[in-house]
C-alpha cells in the first residue's frame, strides 16, 4: 500500500499542493490531468528522485519518505523508455538484479522476456528496437527486481498507434500476473477507462477528484474533471425546482435534483440529432444551426448553435451522410434529462 | 544547364581556402625547411630528446590530474543548480583568458616560501620553482579549464532520466556515476584530455615564469632560437608539431566515434 500524506513540493514557478492519495496493494492506480499539472513530479517524488518540501511517502507501512531511490523499490517506466544505450537488451534487464545483488532468476526473466516477445532481442542494444519494443524491454527492466510499485510515466504516449494497443493489453497482461501496483501517468482518460482501478485527477498541482475510473468518468465532481473525461456540454446553471437555466437556455430537469446544483454536464454521444423536428420528444428539444462540422474518421463532431450557446453533439459518420447535415443546415437536437450530470 | 552556385556558398569554400591556408602555410614553411640530415640530428639529440618526452609526460600527468579532479566538477556542473554557479563557470574559463605569463606569476606567487602554501610545500619538500612539480602544476591550470568544459558539455547531453531509472534500480549513486553516466560520457572524456594535453603541451609563457630549466620543449624552442638562431630551433618546433598532429588526428578520431545515445 502507498499513503502519501500531506504531501508539498514548492519550486519558484510551481508547486504541488497538499497532495493525499491512498493506493491499495496491486491496484493499478491511474495519475491524470494535463501537461504541467504536476503528475510526473509527484510520480517522482513516489520514487524519490524529487525531494519533497514537507509531507509523507509510506510504502508498504515504512516511511520512504527520506529513504534514497535504490532503496525505495520503486520501478520507474518513462515515455522515452530511458534504456541504456551502452549495454544490451539483456544487460538492461539483469542491471537492477545485479545492482541488488540478487540470484539471477533466469527462469523469470526468461519466462517474462517470452511473454512480452523480446527473448529474441536479447543481444540487441536498444538503438536497433522499436518503439514498442523499446517500451516492452523498460517494462520488463522495471520488473524484473520484484519491486513494490511500478511508476508508469506516460508509458504509452511516445508510441505510434499501432503498439499503443499492444502496449496497453501487455501492461494490463503484466499487472495482472505479477500481481505489483501499478501507478500510471496519463493524460489520456480512454487508457485510464481501459487500464485502471481508480485515479486522480490533478489540476494545477491540485488533487481535483479521487476515485474509481468509471465513477470519475461518470460522477465528476468539478468542472474541470467532468471537462477533463469528455464532457463537452457544460452549462453554469441556477436550478428552481424543475428548470435549470443557464444565460441562453432553459433546461428541463427532475424536480429531484438537488438546488444547489451549479453546473449541468452532458456528452456529445448522448445528444440527439434531427434534421425535422421529432414528432414524439418534446422535452429539452431546441433549434439551432450547425457552425462547425469536424470529420473525426469513423465519427464527427458538430457544434450547434441554439439561442447563442454551442452544443456538442457527436454522431457517425453514416448518419451525417444519411441526413446531410452540412454547415448552416437547420436541425433539432435533443436533450435527454437522463443522461444529465449535475455538479454542486 | 549552367549550375547556379549560391553566394554564400562561394564565400564558404573561399573562406575555407583562405582559413586553410592561413594555418598550413607558416607551419608547412617550418616543416620544410631544416634538411632533413639536420632533423635526424635534432632527433637522436639528448637536450631535445629529454625535452620533448618532458613535454609529453608532465601534459599527460596534467590531464591525468585533470580527469580525477575535473571529472566529479564536471559532474557537479553539468546536474546541479546552486548559488553561485555562474561565476564558478566563469571562474573555470579565466585560466583560458588571461595571459599566460601572468598565469605563471600568479603561481609563484603562492609557491614562494614568503606564502604559506609555498612554504607548508617547501617543508613537505616539494620544489615548484624550476622543477617538473612546477610545470605540471602550470600545465594543469592551463589544460583543465579545456576538459571541464568538454566533460560537462558532454554529460549535459545524457538524459538525467537514465540517472533515475538506475537509482530507481538499485543502483546508489556513486554506482549509477560508474556505470551509467560516465561510460556514456566516455566520448567527451576522451576529447577532455585531449583537448587538456594538447593545450598543455603547447604552453610555454606561464612554463617559462615558473619553470624555465628543466626546459620542456617548447622553452628549448624559445631557446634554441634566441641563442642560435632559427635553423636550430625549427628541427624541435617540427618534431613538436608532428606530436601535436598526432593528438589532434586522435581527437578529430575520437570525435567521430559513433555516439550512442
Amino acid at each position: 500500500m502507498i499513503q502519501i500524506q500531506d504531501l508539498c513540493i514548492r519550486f519558484s514557478d510551481f508547486a504541488l499542493k497538499h497532495v493525499n492519495i491512498n493506493i491499495k496493494q496491486q491496484e493499478f492506480f491511474i495519475l491524470l490531468g494535463p501537461t504541467g499539472s504536476g503528475k510526473t513530479l509527484l510520480v517522482e517524488s513516489i520514487a524519490g528522485i524529487t525531494p519533497i518540501t514537507s509531507g509523507k511517502i509510506l510504502i508498504d507501512g515504512h516511511d520512504m519518505t527520506h529513504v534514497p531511490p535504490e532503496k525505495r523499490k520503486v520501478g520507474i517506466v518513462y515515455q522515452d523508455y530511458a534504456l541504456f544505450p551502452h549495454m544490451t537488451v539483456m544487460e538492461n534487464i539483469q542491471y537492477g538484479l545485479l545492482c541488488q545483488k540478487k540470484n539471477l532468476d533466469q527462469q523469470r526473466i526468461h519466462d517474462l522476456m517470452l511473454k512480452t516477445q523480446i527473448l529474441k532481442l536479447s543481444d540487441r542494444k536498444p538503438k536497433h528496437l522499436s518503439g514498442g519494443e523499446k517500451q516492452r524491454v523498460a517494462l520488463i527492466r522495471a520488473l524484473a527486481v520484484k519491486p513494490s510499485v511500478v511508476l508508469l510515466d506516460e508509458p504509452l504516449s511516445a508510441l505510434d498507434p499501432c503498439f499503443r494497443d499492444d502496449i496497453q493489453k501487455l501492461l494490463k497482461m503484466l499487472h495482472k500476473q505479477t500481481k505489483t501496483t501499478f501507478i500510471m501517468v496519463t493524460h489520456n482518460f480512454a487508457e485510464a477507462l481501459f487500464l485502471g482501478d481508480r485515479a486522480a485527477v490533478l489540476n494545477n498541482g491540485v488533487i481535483e477528484q479521487t476515485g474509481p475510473v468509471v465513477s470519475l468518468f461518470n460522477h465528476p465532481h468539478t468542472p474541470f474533471v467532468a471537462q477533463y473525461m469528455g464532457f463537452k456540454n457544460i452549462f453554469e446553471v441556477k436550478v428552481d425546482n424543475d428548470k435549470a437555466t443557464s444565460n441562453h437556455i432553459e433546461f428541463k430537469i427532475p424536480p429531484t435534483i438537488d438546488p444547489r446544483t451549479r453546473y449541468i454536464c452532458f456528452r456529445g454521444e448522448d445528444v440527439h440529432i434531427y434534421a425535422e423536428r421529432p414528432s414524439s420528444v418534446t422535452v429539452n428539444t431546441f433549434l439551432g444551426i450547425i457552425e462547425e462540422i469536424v470529420d473525426r474518421g469513423p465519427y464527427c463532431e458538430l457544434f450547434v448553435n441554439t439561442n447563442n450557446s454551442q452544443i456538442h453533439v457527436i454522431i457517425t459518420k453514416g448518419e451525417l451522410i444519411k441526413h446531410d447535415y452540412h454547415l448552416e443546415k437547420i436541425v433539432f437536437i435533443s436533450l435527454p434529462p437522463a443522461t444529465f450530470h449535475y455538479i454542486l | 544547364m549552367k549550375r547556379h552556385y549560391d553566394p554564400f556558398f562561394m564565400i564558404s569554400i573561399l573562406s575555407c581556402v583562405v582559413v586553410s591556408l592561413f594555418i598550413l602555410v607558416p607551419l608547412v614553411q617550418m616543416m620544410m625547411a631544416p634538411s632533413w640530415e639536420l632533423l635526424t640530428e635534432s632527433f637522436f639529440e639528448p637536450d631535445i630528446q629529454k625535452a620533448i618526452w618532458l613535454s609529453i609526460y608532465t601534459s599527460g600527468l596534467a590531464a591525468l590530474i585533470s580527469f580525477i579532479l575535473g571529472t566529479p566538477f564536471a559532474y557537479l556542473l553539468a546536474r546541479k543548480s546552486f548559488f553561485g554557479k555562474q561565476f564558478v563557470e566563469g571562474l573555470i574559463d579565466l585560466p583560458i583568458m588571461i595571459p599566460h605569463p601572468v598565469i605563471g606569476i600568479a603561481i609563484l606567487g603562492i609557491v614562494g616560501k614568503h606564502h604559506w602554501l609555498g612554504s607548508l610545500l617547501h617543508r613537505l619538500g616539494i620544489q615548484m620553482m624550476g622543477s617538473v612539480s612546477g610545470i605540471v602544476v602550470v600545465l594543469t591550470f592551463v589544460g583543465m579549464p579545456f576538459y571541464i568544459n568538454a566533460v560537462k558539455n558532454g554529460i549535459e547531453s545524457i538524459p538525467v532520466r537514465l540517472e533515475n531509472v538506475s537509482r530507481s534500480l538499485g543502483a546508489s549513486f556513486s554506482r549509477t556515476f560508474f556505470r551509467i553516466t560516465l561510460p556514456l560520457a566516455l566520448r567527451s572524456v576522451m576529447v577532455g584530455l585531449i583537448m587538456c594535453s594538447a593545450r598543455a603541451i603547447s604552453e610555454f609563457g606561464a612554463i617559462v615564469v615558473v619553470a624555465y630549466h628543466p626546459m620542456n620543449a617548447p622553452v628549448l624552442i624559445y631557446e634554441r632560437f634566441t641563442a642560435f638562431g632559427l635553423k636550430y630551433s625549427q628541427p624541435i618546433a617540427v618534431l613538436l608539431i608532428a606530436i601535436c598532429l598526432i593528438l589532434f588526428i586522435g581527437l578529430r578520431l575520437v570525435s567521430k566515434m559513433d555516439n550512442e545515445l
